[in-house]
């Protein structure tokens, strides 16, 4: 594992090496809603990865910079408050500065919210690691009356603090070089190590470290001792090492475990002493030491003066308001869908046309053998071009916005109460939302719940919302043939299953709720650059995950088809399709090719039976049809559902699917059957 | 003492929560006693130091009587509790049963209850809250390591904490303890809410939704559930 993630970081590195610059790594590491992507975007330009952390589901960014001759790579670091195990977050992030040691860690914080953020920057201290502090967001500080001293706090914190507006690129200049110039030292230092680390990297020669009180911090150093006696190489400087195992840290026990069980041992009856002590779990009596640090520091540098309310205070008011709020969300979520809709429409159409014009889009299934493969593969990448991209883009720059505002904090603290009916708390209501416009990057977003168990549930949920091409069908089946108030009462139904098959899935599956914490930060204006390229990198990602899935798929089931397999495939499940559902036989292939691309199904159905489709189906059979085919999900979600949860929660997933796709089929034919 | 006035004093508790009056015939009701009867009972209680009673207003517990509505509210909904997940009896069942064991219960056996059901926050009947108990515990996680032994060198906490859910917008009050599992509490130690931090409620979403805290210089949102266990002395002033 560690080996893998050693080769796959620093395949790029090496080579790189190899040209002769010189070469530097910088690390971004700070909690959530802080500006460290505006950073992030300010330092790298346009050269920038986005992936996953080796063998994580954990979003990962590094982007590129050439300066002074230098070539530095940036890693950006997930948003995290801590730097314990509550999140696989914050798991990578240690793992990642312990092991791959980057040669600057440039912590963003806050300065609207010094205090808490200064928690997290006492921690990053710890790592010894070259660190500069960035006090961002100095504008909204100001607005609300925050006044900090930073020279007081680069004196007390003991490394350099550069004040910056990222989002007017204030102060980016300095914290390059700065950075650049603790990186060169910490290099030159790595060469003749001579000095010690904290001399050789900050002018004032202060020990930039945590000190605790006397009891916990004889405790430390006694521990420290034990840690480096023993000689064994455990990756992480030995002083954090001693922290971690008297607060108990059951990651950094195991592998100690590994090497050396007596000092386990002494470990956890050091801290059975600070618990006798302090009359509490020792990692709370030291996060309650941190907390009281950063306090302190605070004290010192803050002062506030109150303001008047701004305008953004009173939108934020009107937006939680007890009618204000819950008007404000539905504005909202249905202004994002129709901006969606309406702007993905007129695209898709002007993307269709100019396709179309190269060649048929439409899926054939006669003529040779490679002319169906080839209109198969071509068919997929026009669908991902027309329908993805149109849909897709104007959805994520949307969300980007409200994200990025803070607006969609709002909707989410005024729907969790709804969305814990549903057994879920209110952060879900961001991938579902998604899930409208695409299920594949919505299941991606999932990752935004805390626990495994949320995601998946989400995931699930997500499942069942209608997306770009669900609607697709619900439009050209049942508003086309049967009329309007058919396709409305099809998202209607959708909106049912989803609550009604997460309630039962939260009772059924293993596991405790986990309740909303979530910060709510302030109103601001969101960077439109940083906004551009995050969205040009998701949809990136997505076109490699979704395009060759869509074409492979589409070329594989024409191809079957052309061949002639599938229609004793079909045969075969005609006892569902007819008998079940009242179905044509025929219609198990319309099925089946929409598992492939879902708009398959309307197309596949033209091109069977031609345009007009109520001269061969019955409206009953029309609405069976559009309402199965809105539930049971496509291989591209099946692919990312696998990739995300891992086979068993998939499957389980896509089972829940089908089945209740059929059954909810099979129960509308009954039921209008009954009314005919 | 007499079951009958633990049977009143526990009524009072729900009655009165959210600083409200409670009536005579809203007591009546409850107990399924005659109001003449009840004014009578509510009359010797006052006597006794137990509640504060106004004619034609309403009855109040006074700190003395809330400490064993309190506490026996809190066996009550424990036992239930059990009742319901560990015997699996039904959910019609165990108030009813609930109600004739508590007055047995010895503190003992409530606080090895509570260690067994993992500290439970809600009771499985009517989903009300199980009142904390008044250990001098800053958290499930100490109670845990603490173990059976030696409980009276532990101290008593004040007796009207309240929960984060209950409070209203703009109260404040000072976190004294922290219910659940050490998931939840890790996560919100991290977030800066450790034992004596100031908090203090900035918005309240309606239908029992997210409760906004204010705690050191940030905003931070609380779903009910992990609002309802988190523990504050109420500050005097609002």
């Amino acid at each position: 594992m560690r080996g893998r993630f050693r080769h796959r970081f620093f395949g790029r590195r090496q080579r790189r090496k190899r040209d002769g610059s010189p070469h530097f790594t910088i690390a971004l590491a700070g909690n959530a809603n802080v500006g460290k992507s505006v950073i992030f975007n300010r330092l790298t330009g346009s050269d920038q990865i986005t992936g996953n952390w080796p063998g994580k589901t954990v979003e990962r960014a590094k982007g590129f910079l050439h300066y002074n001759n230098y070539d530095v790579d940036i890693i950006d670091l997930p948003g995290i408050y801590s730097l314990s195990t509550f999140s696989l977050e914050e798991v990578v992030s240690r793992e990642y500065i312990a092991q791959e040691k980057p040669d600057v860690i440039i912590n963003v914080i806050g300065a609207p919210v010094l205090e808490r953020n200064l928690f997290f920057t006492l921690q990053l201290m710890e790592m010894n690691i070259p660190l500069i502090v960035c006090l961002n967001q100095m504008d909204i500080a100001i607005s609300k009356g925050i006044m900090i001293d930073t020279e007081k706090l680069e004196k007390l914190l003991g490394v350099p603090v550069i004040a910056t507006v990222a989002s007017r690129g204030e102060g980016i200049e300095k914290l390059k070089e700065t950075a650049f110039r603790l990186a060169e030292q910490h290099q030159h230092h790595l060469h003749h190590q001579q000095i010690p680390i904290h001399q050789a990297i900050n002018e004032p020669g202060i020990t930039h470290t945590t000190r605790y009180s006397a009891n916990i911090e004889e405790r430390i150093e006694n521990l420290t001792r034990a840690v480096e006696e023993v000689k064994t190489d455990l990756g992480y400087p030995s002083r954090w090492v001693a922290i971690k195992l008297l607060e108990g840290d059951s990651k950094i026990k195991e592998i100690l475990a590994e090497k050396n069980k007596p000092l386990v041992a002494t470990s956890e009856a050091m801290a059975k002493e600070m618990q006798d002590i302090f009359h509490q779990p020792s990692y709370v009596a030291m996060t309650s030491e941190r907390y009281a640090l950063a306090n302190e520091i605070t004290e010192n540098v803050q002062s506030s003066k109150s303001t008047k309310r701004t305008l953004a205070d009173r939108l934020d008011k009107l937006a939680t308001g007890r009618v204000t709020g819950y008007v404000f969300a539905v504005v909202i979520i249905a202004g994002l869908l129709a901006w969606t809709f309406i702007l993905g429409t007129a695209l898709s159409e002007l993307l269709a046309n100019a396709f179309s014009f190269f060649q048929s889009v439409d899926p054939q299934v006669s003529g040779t053998f490679w002319a169906v493969i080839w209109n198969g593969l071509f068919g997929g990448l026009v669908a991902g071009v027309t329908l993805v991209i149109p849909y897709v883009v104007p959805f994520y720059l949307m969300l980007a916005v409200l994200e990025d505002s803070g607006i969609l904090t709002r909707v989410a603290f005024m729907l969790d109460s709804a969305m814990h009916r549903m057994g879920l708390h209110g952060k879900a209501i961001i991938p579902i939302i998604l899930g409208y416009g695409c299920n594949v990057p919505a299941i991606y977003a999932t990752r935004i719940m805390g626990s495994w168990r949320e995601r998946v549930l989400t995931g699930l949920a997500i499942t069942f919302s209608p997306c770009a091409a669900r609607t697709i069908i619900i439009f050209g089946l049942a508003a086309q043939f049967l009329g309007i108030w058919w396709a409305v009462l099809l998202y209607g139904i959708a909106v049912l299953l989803t609550f009604t098959v997460v309630r039962v899935a939260v009772r059924v599956m293993p596991g405790e709720s986990s309740g909303l914490i979530m910060e709510m930060h302030s109103f601001k204006a969101p960077s439109f650059t940083t906004i551009l390229k995050q969205t040009w990198a998701r949809t990136k990602s997505l076109i490699f995950m979704v395009m060759p899935i869509y074409m492979v798929t589409s070329a594989v089931v024409q191809g079957i088809y052309a061949l002639g397999w599938l229609q004793p495939v079909n045969n075969a499940f005609s006892f569902l399709t007819s008998g079940w559902l009242g179905l044509p036989v025929m219609a198990g292939i319309l099925l089946i090719f929409g598992a492939a691309r879902k708009e398959m199904v309307l197309l596949m159905a033209v091109v069977l039976f031609g345009s007009n489709l109520s001269a061969v189906f019955t409206n009953q059979q029309i609405f069976v049809l559009a309402l199965v085919s809105m539930v049971y999900p496509c291989f591209a979600t099946i692919g990312v559902l696998i990739k995300e949860y891992g086979w068993k929660a998939a499957w389980a997933i896509i089972g829940v699917n089908v089945g209740v796709a059929l059954l909810v089929g099979g129960i509308a034919d009954k039921i209008w059957g009954l009314f005919s | 003492m007499k079951e009958s006035t633990e049977e009143y004093l526990e009524a009072l508790y729900t009655l009165t929560q959210d600083d409200k009056k409670a009536g005579t015939s809203a007591i009546s009701k409850r107990l399924n006693i005659a109001p003449a009867s009840v004014t009578e009972m509510i009359k010797k209680l006052a006597n006794k130091g137990f509640v504060d009673y106004t004619p034609y207003q309403g009855v109040t517990l006074t700190a003395k009587g809330f400490e064993i509505a309190q506490k026996m509210t809190r066996k009550h909904r424990l036992l239930e509790k059990f009742l319901h997940d560990v015997l699996k009896i039904g959910n019609d069942k165990v108030h009813k049963e609930a109600c004739k064991m508590e007055h047995a219960l010895s503190d003992e056996a409530e606080y090895a209850l509570c260690q067994t059901l993992n500290a439970p926050d809600k009771c499985p009947d009517d989903n009300m809250a199980i009142p904390p108990c008044n250990l001098g515990f800053k958290s499930c996680e100490e109670c845990r390591e603490w173990g059976m032994d030696n409980l009276e060198q532990i101290g008593k906490r004040r007796q009207d904490i309240i929960a984060v859910s209950q409070l209203k917008e703009n109260q404040k009050g000072k976190v004294v303890f922290i219910r659940g599992d050490n998931k939840v509490l890790r996560r919100l130690l991290d977030m800066g809410l450790t034992p004596g931090t100031q908090i203090s409620i900035s918005r309240i979403a309606p239908f029992k939704g997210p409760v906004e805290i204010a705690v050191r210089g940030s905003k931070l949102a609380l779903g009910d559930e992990v609002a309802g266990n988190v523990f504050v002395e109420k500050s005097a002033v609002n």
